[in-house]
């Protein structure tokens, strides 16, 4: 039921599955909105203080994600889908995966340029590396930005690919990231 | 005889009254200041500073008037102490260093005032906007160092509305100016 079988997702791998695409929207929405509110806004300090934190917990997340998937590997592809969709389908996931990790760790580096850690909700503090290479927050700031758009752009298409398979070509791909059985 | 006649050629240059003399403002030996303070809400201060900025002047006691300076500052290096805070005052909302990389003073009138005081005026460009402003300054000091030179070394300060070089983003009603505080120290060239 938890882990992963031939044919069907677990519990384990859908709940992440989701929980990282409602995370990470929602990180993005935040994140447009924060960086334009006014000084005197009261989400001035707690928008990015939550954004932050999240963020940090996504990217704990993400590697539970990473470990998860040598534990309990998830099942391979339905077998009526065309080659070129299972390929067109592993890269946008490899692709995800690996700009999630750099969208926390450029966001890392933004905060951590001058050596303050990083307060995870009052939880717990990530230390700072501080300064790594020169002009840290700005280039990290761009880079973030540029990618969370692209991370945004690819989970809109791999969303709507999922829609085609269930509205078009009407197979089980968007039913089995519930967990249903093919 | 060779050696008598240097010596006593460095004595009578030595013996010269003061007289007008071009100084290189010592950024290298990191004896010179840019900063800034802004109240914070209206409850504090908050200090920061630009790292990097090169000038000089020229200086002449007996005729103070005749005296000019020149600065060209670094907005990149702005330095609250605070990164994030940094790459804010870097952006376009404050000093949009990308676009205007250089802040510059350039004096146009010096107004002699009691004792060792004097006020400054020049053009001051900051956010690709330029301004007359009025620094009032005081002379701290002035003789030879240790190691051989010659030092001046000068203070001054002035208050600076933000709107008035498009600085527009609002900090509240007690954060309308920021009041630049600058100390050079010059060596002679």
């Amino acid at each position: 039921m938890f882990k992963n079988s031939q044919t069907q997702f677990g519990l384990i791998s859908v709940s992440l599955h989701w929980l990282v695409a409602l995370t990470v929207f929602g990180l993005f929405a935040v994140g447009w909105w924060m960086v334009d509110l006014s000084y005197y806004s009261q989400w001035y300090r707690t928008a990015p203080h939550w954004h932050k934190s999240v963020g940090i917990l996504l990217g704990m997340v993400m590697l539970f994600r990473l470990f998860w998937r040598v534990i309990s590997p998830p099942p391979g592809p339905l077998t009526t889908h065309k080659r070129w969709e299972r390929k067109t389908a592993t890269a946008v996931q490899i692709l995800l995966y690996l700009l999630i990790f750099i969208l926390v760790l450029s966001g890392y580096l933004i905060s951590t340029e001058d050596g303050r850690p990083i307060t995870v909700f009052d939880w717990f503090d990530v230390p700072a590396l501080g300064a790594l290479f020169n002009k840290q927050a700005d280039i990290a700031g761009l880079i973030h930005e540029y990618v969370a758009y692209s991370v945004i752009i690819l989970a809109v298409l791999h969303g709507l690919a999922a829609l085609k398979h269930h509205f078009i070509d009407k197979d089980n791909t968007l039913k089995r990231m519930f967990g249903r059985k093919p | 005889m060779k050696k008598l006649l240097l010596a006593a050629s460095m004595a009578a240059m030595m013996a010269v009254p003061a007289q007008a003399a071009d100084y290189v403002i010592d950024t290298q030996g990191a004896h010179a200041f840019v900063q800034f303070k802004i109240s914070h809400l209206g409850y504090s201060w908050l200090y920061g500073r630009f790292n990097t900025f090169s000038g000089d002047f020229s200086y002449d006691a007996d005729k103070l008037e005749a005296s000019k300076i020149q600065l060209t500052i670094d907005t990149n290096s702005v330095d609250s102490n605070h990164a994030e805070r940094d790459k804010h005052l870097r952006s376009g909302d404050f000093l949009n260093v990308s676009k205007h990389p250089k802040a510059t003073f350039v004096s146009t009138k010096i107004v002699p005032k009691a004792g060792d005081t004097f006020d400054l005026h020049g053009n001051l460009t900051l956010n690709g906007v330029t301004k007359e402003v009025v620094i009032a300054a005081e002379k701290l000091g002035e003789g030879k160092d240790p190691w051989g030179g010659y030092r001046a070394g000068f203070a001054g300060t002035t208050t600076l509305t933000l709107k008035d070089f498009a600085i527009n983003t609002d900090l509240g009603p007690a954060s309308a100016t920021v009041q630049l505080d600058l100390t050079v120290e010059g060596i002679r060239k």
